[in-house]
């Protein structure tokens, strides 16, 4: 295989690149986009695609296609080998998550959808708080893709498994496509209660079977629930859609929805290096969180929480002065509130002013602040099971369903989307991505260039070495490393004192309380980073001892971040423009 | 980059309608029939609310006895306050009841749970055709398509459904609220510039069907609501009127064509629309003036997209030039850099005030 073409037909966005192998490795040769076109007048995925492959043609040069249709397989002079894709244009997957108690459960049964990158609609489960009445209503006014209905340990009693069988049959969803065909509803609770749910809702759902996703409470098993959403979700929604038919009949191996693919490369790099990993994927309508930590993955989406379609969402659960507190110069609540209804509204529209391009970084901060919150929320161990105890636990009673998220143990963040990818500089989505996670210790940060994961997510399936190698050479842009020492609390003189030794150079230098610092070391550099923090204050090896790490360089360089844990900011107006203003002078501009 | 949709806004073009019950019913209307908007040309039957009773648990018994107990089985229709279910005890002493809240037919009883599902009666739904005009197409048991030659303007926003109204041209960049009167009442009024909550408020109150208005600032909108918006999907709001705006939140002003084409209306029946969707599936507000006299073809009949290119006539949807009209003078191939520093594909356009101006293609719509 020397030539892959891989797209992503993204809701707003259809992006098409071209993987080249020369005599060493895997290279990108080009990357071509246009607007996805699933909606009228065209209603056919495929136009878009084939108008991104004219661009990626004219860009590299290489023809892709004749008439309308691929050169696959090609030859060595034009063509490409195998096609590719991923999608999230329609919506993406959207689905309709039961569960009997939502903490257990309901939230396994999250867990596998969203791990099969679905998009949750709602989770209704016994104690979410609402009557009967409520659920059904809610239920009736949703149109998902797939609905996943899950509960009980198997042997257990079938009673709350029937319970919401029936509360399905009195709603009766109807799909978000066509409404022709039966909607599909995957039980994957208790085993016993199979048969009879099935028989309630045999005539007006289209019901698959698959193990119980919690067999018994201490252990999850998301896996077959996973592989038939998969396969729905190419049988039904990609079927229904227009164009995809044809898209799936194009691609070598089968269409996944684009959040699975990001999942998928980010699982990889983590396993891969044997990293604790933080990515996300902040788009127009939803902002995806991924995690890896200690070899367990998770992801969520926030559905309402984005950067267009849903910005005006960002500013309702955020508060206005949540927003107003990153921006660098006097704006009213009330012009804010004009700019992004009007973003909302026309939301391919790109800032022209460095003013409004401040203001939607500024939101991005607070989507990706509550996103992730959202998703220490989620990624926890499994809630209420039993746990074995030792002596040890007699002192300290741990609780179940702790976080798996430790903001102070991150080894990598990953970011994604246009407000990261596309910042004008490198250093912006650096910044942006520091204020909003607020992480500890000593991490590298970095940004996808020019948002190619999900092909990469795909290629990986049928090439792991070619999806690596591109992903390491022309995906990842290293933004540098940061150290943020822990234990910020009292004014004092300095914090730190550190030794940065490259190959042809050596630095010394102090770090001072509330400072951000910024210290060069080129994308290729590796250094050797000694730090020796005053009492009290840990730079990666305990309070007030001396940490060493062997660094690596990136488009911002080394950045020290004493801010503190939560950053804060003077009450006065002036005061806080003045301290963003210096921060984006230093983290921007390189000032000292 | 290809193509980028514009909002319509056409003197004269062939609209289609496609007008669909929400389940299968009786088509009222022949292919050909003229139907007047407020013509019902289709009615069904929704089937009723599937209502779950704890039978079991209200009366103390196992589901597995509750047939036992039970007087109307599956299949029996019961009405409001008839016995379902009645437990004696204490040698027939004492009795318990559980009677049917509502008039219905016992789809189900379950032994799992002791539920009894209690199907509601059916639902009559009409519908209206919306539109003056001809029928065009029916969708056997679904709907039809209704077809007629007529102005049309898209909105960028809008809230509330469908609603039919005379059209009431006001030249103004801001509605008094004592301007609306009672005399317009069941009309559509069009407003050059903003109206703010106090209006939209009076508005409801003498019933006014529609407001269409350049713009309108969010805390106005938000107060008017008693909510704030989150997302543009939008149409199902009970607010007693529909609201479209044509421009933007803001200060805004409609664009000249626009108005220009809303003047020559004025007094002529209009059907409207402010369901929005901007998402996957994109719908836009809608107001739409069929016209009754056969008129002349327009040249952009049902050319919702066109491409952009040198002299396409555009309209610049984002700050500094919000809301500019002007023609594209140059479309350079190459990435350009703006003044965010951001590095990507610009258009050149001469103004209608004679000003040369670069700014992103994304940030120009064609005016169609």
């Amino acid at each position: 295989m020397k030539t892959i073409l891989a797209a992503d037909c993204g809701s707003t966005t259809t992006k098409a690149i071209l993987i080249v192998r020369d005599a060493k490795s895997f290279h990108l040769a080009g990357r071509g986009e246009a607007p996805t076109t699933v909606e009228k007048p065209f209603e056919d995925v495929t136009v878009g695609l084939m108008n991104a492959i004219y661009e990626l043609e004219e860009i590299t040069g290489r023809r892709l296609s004749r008439g309308g249709k691929l050169l696959v397989p090609g030859t060595d002079s034009e063509g490409a080998d195998i096609f590719l894709s991923t999608s999230s244009a329609g919506g993406g997957l959207q689905m309709l998550v039961m569960g009997v108690i939502k903490s257990m459960t309901a939230e396994s049964a999250q867990r596998a959808a969203l791990g099969a990158g679905a998009i949750i609609m709602d989770t209704i489960a016994f104690d979410d708080g609402r009557t009967d009445f409520q659920r059904i209503e809610r239920i009736r006014n949703l149109h998902p893709d797939i609905i996943l209905l899950a509960g009980g340990t198997d042997g257990g009693t079938a009673e709350h498994l029937v319970d919401l069988a029936e509360l399905l049959l009195a709603a009766e969803p109807k799909p978000r496509f066509k409404h022709s065909y039966q909607l599909p509803v995957i039980y994957a609770g208790n085993i016993s209660a199979r048969e009879q749910v099935s028989g309630i809702l045999k005539n007006v759902m289209e019901v698959r079977t698959v193990d119980n996703i919690r067999p018994v409470l201490e252990k999850e098993n998301l896996l077959p629930a996973r592989e038939v959403i998969h396969r729905l979700f190419l049988e039904h929604v990609m079927a229904q859609a227009p164009g995809y038919t044809k898209l799936q009949s194009w691609a070598g191996t089968s269409v996944i929805p684009t959040p699975a693919a990001v999942g998928k490369i980010m699982q990889q790099v983590a396993q891969e290096q044997k990293i604790n990993l933080l990515g996300v994927d902040i788009g127009g309508a939803t902002t995806d969180i991924f995690s890896v930590f200690n070899g367990v993955f998770n992801r969520t989406v926030n559905a309402n929480l984005g950067m267009s379609y849903s910005i005006c969402n960002v500013m309702n659960e955020s508060g206005l002065q949540s927003i107003l507190r990153w921006i660098p110069f006097e704006i009213s609540g009330d012009q804010l509130i004009e700019i992004l209804l009007n973003k909302m509204i026309r939301p391919t529209t790109i800032p022209e002013t460095p003013e409004e391009l401040y203001i939607e970084q500024a939101v991005a901060r607070e989507a990706l602040r509550l996103s992730l919150y959202h998703h220490i929320q989620f990624a926890a161990g499994l809630k209420g099971i039993r746990q074995e105890r030792t002596i040890g636990d007699s002192f300290v009673q741990a609780m179940t369903g702790q976080t798996l998220v430790n903001l102070s143990k991150v080894d990598l963040i990953i970011g994604s989307g246009g407000v990261l990818s596309h910042a004008p500089e490198r250093a912006q989505a650096a910044l942006i991505m520091l204020d909003a996670f607020q992480p500890k210790g000593i991490f590298q940060l970095a940004v996808d260039s020019i948002f190619m994961m999900p092909q990469l997510g795909v290629l990986s399936d049928v090439n792991p070495d070619a999806a690596k190698e591109v992903f390491h050479r022309d995906c990842l842009i290293p933004l540098g490393t940061v150290i943020v020492p822990d234990g910020i609390s009292e004014p004092r003189q300095k914090i730190a004192e550190y030794i940065l030794r490259s190959q042809d150079n050596e630095e010394s230098g102090e770090i001072h309380p509330g400072e951000i610092k910024v210290v060069p070391l080129r994308t290729e550099q590796i250094a050797e980073l000694e730090i020796r923090p005053a009492r009290n204050i840990d730079a990666g090896s305990g309070r007030g001892k001396i940490a060493r790490a062997k660094i690596s360089g990136g488009e911002v360089g080394l950045i020290f971040d004493c801010r503190g844990r939560p950053i804060t900011f003077p009450e006065e107006t002036e005061g806080r423009i003045n301290m963003i203003k210096h921060w984006f002078n230093v983290v921007y501009s390189g000032e000292k | 980059m290809g193509n980028i949709s514009g909002l319509t806004i056409n003197p004269s073009t062939l609209v289609r309608k496609t007008r669909r019950l929400p389940v299968k019913g009786k088509i009222l209307v022949k292919q050909g029939d003229y139907v007047e908007g407020n013509d019902i040309i289709a009615r069904a039957d929704m089937p009723g609310f599937l209502e779950v009773l704890k039978v079991a648990e209200k009366l103390g018994i196992e589901p597995i006895e509750l047939r036992d107990v039970l007087i109307a089985g599956e299949g029996e229709n019961v009405k409001q306050g008839q016995v379902l279910a009645a437990l004696k005890y204490f040698f027939g002493l004492f009795k318990s009841e559980y009677k049917s809240p509502a008039d219905g037919n016992v789809e189900y009883v379950s032994n799992v749970t002791g539920h009894v599902g209690l199907r509601r009666k059916p639902k009559f739904v009409e519908l209206k055709s919306h539109i003056s005009g001809k029928i065009a197409e029916i969708l056997s048991g679904e709907g039809a398509v209704v077809e007629t030659r007529a102005s049309l303007v898209q909105g960028i926003f809008g809230l509330g459904g469908e609603r039919q109204g005379k059209i009431k041209v006001f030249n103004t960049d801001f509605i008094m609220p004592e301007a609306i009167t009672e005399e317009f009442s069941g009309a559509v009024l069009v407003i050059r510039g903003n109206i703010d909550s106090t209006g939209l408020k009076k508005a409801v109150r003498i019933k006014v069907a529609g407001v269409v208005c350049g713009g309108i600032f969010g805390k106005d909108l938000n107060e008017f609501l008693g909510y704030e918006i989150g997302s543009a999907v939008t149409g199902l709001e009970d607010i007693g009127l529909t609201v479209i705006i044509t421009e933007g939140f803001g200060e805004m002003k409609m664009s000249e064509r626009t108005f220009k084409l809303f003047s020559s209306l004025n007094g002529k029946s209009a059907s409207i629309d402010g369901t929005t969707q901007v998402r996957a599936g994109v719908i836009r507000p809608e107001i739409i003036v069929p016209i009754r006299e056969p008129g002349k073809v327009s040249a952009q009949e049902n050319e919702s997209e066109t491409k952009l290119e040198i002299g396409s006539n555009i309209r610049l949807i984002r700050s500094p030039y919000f809301g500019r009209t002007g023609i594209v003078t140059e479309m350079p191939a190459a990435p350009s850099i703006i003044s965010t520093g951001s590095r990507l594909r610009v258009l050149v356009a001469r103004l209608d005030s004679g000003e040369i101006v670069t700014v992103p293609r994304a940030n120009a719509e064609i005016i169609t």
